[in-house]
């Protein structure tokens, strides 16, 4: 399973190499988020307090779902989703591939925008690298992982770009909760090391749950 | 855009990923295809009703009648791709429901689509396909296909600079890649030229002499007319008439969908 979702991670990203279309859409619009919300609430140089761990949350769940709609509007459009689905590989490999590919897809996004945000808002980001990783990753992974089978199961819909963001939305907010308060845990003067693992472990609960919930019900969900 | 490497023995490298597959799997064989009463519902509308036939290995079955009488969902069902609502598939003595990883190592589908990525060149198309169906040697497997499709000088071209009969080409060497048993094709002929017209059914007669078993949904009843050992006639997700080893196939549509002589 890990063979062919490797395969599919990989042919994802050759892909995306040559197309561009959802990295530069989606990075071009969590920019624009970062840099309104910049306008709207840096006043003479100084940033609302614990606004940045917010705003890097909010772009992250605004471009996550620009790229899971773009992710499996691609397979729609020439119908290789179900060249995947006809393969005699487990589908749930079909669905971890896709999964990382939103997530490497992410963190490239990610990367631009953590020392933008960092910048604009004056927020030490960067302080605690490891934690801010491990937050990020997890939080990542959970909004993708929930939106990756959500998006999959929509694809033949006709008002997916719609229902998407309303089913996801609502089931990821434990996910949006969490990585908010562990990030501003990392912007306080003072480590603050048990709030910060105990929103992470939260994170890791999470994906534990959807992960495995995805991987078992993305065989049935597919076929009918 | 041409490569000269030689394609080394695909023939061994799928034989020798099915016997691999078949350890994985259990053996899976089967040599006909029976559907038996089948019915699908997408609410309450039916799209296939009560529909039954059966095809052996060496035949091609023809799936007839107009737009919206059901051939795609019959097509989707015998592909794995959707579950029957009531009625049964069976694969040989193994029905549609059980075994279905297996099964789809068996089955090959041309769709209307081409399940192609026009982002990546026919050799990537072909040698990620033939991963996906764990052909051991799938790069050297790629390259006999497109050798098979005369595509060969343009293997590392991308999808999106070909024609569509080009698309078709490479799209037939990937429903073909790992040699099915059961071959599935929608509308294959649609927007092809005479010449790859013409090449498609000598490909589908020399599937049939390798045994295959191949149902085809087409509108084209010219061509279907001297290839196809069976035909059944769909409307309205109906079966409403069967033939074996057809001729007269126009004057026999018109009658049985329209009513008239």
């Amino acid at each position: 399973m890990i063979r062919l979702a490797w395969l599919i991670l990989r042919k994802d990203l050759t892909v995306e190499v040559r197309s561009g279309e959802i990295a530069y859409t989606t990075l071009f619009f969590a920019v624009t988020c970062v840099l309104v919300f910049a306008f709207a609430l840096v006043r003479e140089g100084r940033p609302p307090e614990d606004g940045a761990a917010g705003i890097l949350w909010i772009a992250i769940a605004f471009a996550g779902n620009l790229a899971l709609g773009r992710a499996f509007e691609r397979e729609r459009q020439a119908e290789t989703l179900r060249a995947l689905l006809l393969a005699p590989t487990p589908r749930p490999a079909v669905y971890l591939g896709k999964l990382l590919g939103i997530v490497v897809l992410l963190a490239g996004t990610e990367a631009i925008l953590v020392p933008l945000i960092a910048l604009l808002f004056q927020a030490q980001l960067l302080a605690h690298p490891f934690w801010l990783s491990a937050i990020l990753a997890a939080g990542t992974i959970g909004f993708a992982a929930v939106g990756t089978l959500f998006a999959a199961m929509l694809v033949r819909a006709r008002s997916r770009d719609v229902l998407l963001p309303v089913l996801l939305y609502p089931i990821t907010v434990p996910v949006i909760i969490a990585g908010v308060r562990g990030t501003a845990a990392l912007l306080q003067p003072q480590f603050e090391g048990d709030i910060v693992r105990f929103w992470f472990a939260l994170l890791i609960a999470f994906d534990a749950v959807f992960v495995t919930l995805s991987l078992w019900t993305f065989e049935s969900v597919m076929t009918d | 855009m041409s490569s000269t490497k030689p394609a080394p023995a695909p023939k061994e490298a799928v034989r020798a990923s099915r016997r691999e597959r078949g350890r994985e799997h259990g053996s899976v064989t089967f040599d006909r295809v029976s559907v038996d009463d089948v019915s699908r519902h997408f609410g309450r509308r039916r799209a296939v009703s009560r529909v039954t036939f059966t095809v052996a290995r060496g035949q091609i079955l023809g799936l007839l009648g107009p737009n919206g009488a059901g051939k795609s969902t019959l097509l989707a069902m015998l592909g794995t791709l959707l579950r029957p609502t009531s009625g049964s598939i069976r694969f040989g003595a193994l029905d549609v429901t059980t075994g279905s990883e297996a099964l789809r190592a068996l089955i090959g589908v041309l769709g209307h689509d081409l399940f192609l990525y026009p982002e990546l060149t026919a050799r990537e198309n072909l040698t990620f396909f033939a991963s996906l169906y764990g052909i051991a040697d799938a790069p050297g497997v790629a390259s006999g296909a497109l050798e098979r499709a005369a595509l060969i000088d343009r293997a590392d071209d991308l999808v999106s600079s070909f024609s569509r009969g080009m698309r078709q080409r490479v799209a037939l060497e990937r429903a073909l890649i790992h040699q099915p048993r059961l071959v599935l094709l929608d509308e294959p002929f649609t927007g092809l030229d005479d010449a790859s017209t013409a090449a498609l059914v000598t490909r589908l007669k020399r599937l049939r002499e390798e045994g295959a078993i191949v149902v085809l949904a087409t509108h084209d009843l010219d061509l279907a007319e001297g290839l196809l050992d069976e035909a059944v006639f769909l409307r309205d997700g109906r079966m409403v008439h069967s033939m074996t080893r057809p001729d007269a196939l126009r004057s026999t549509y018109r009658s049985v969908m329209t009513g008239q002589p």
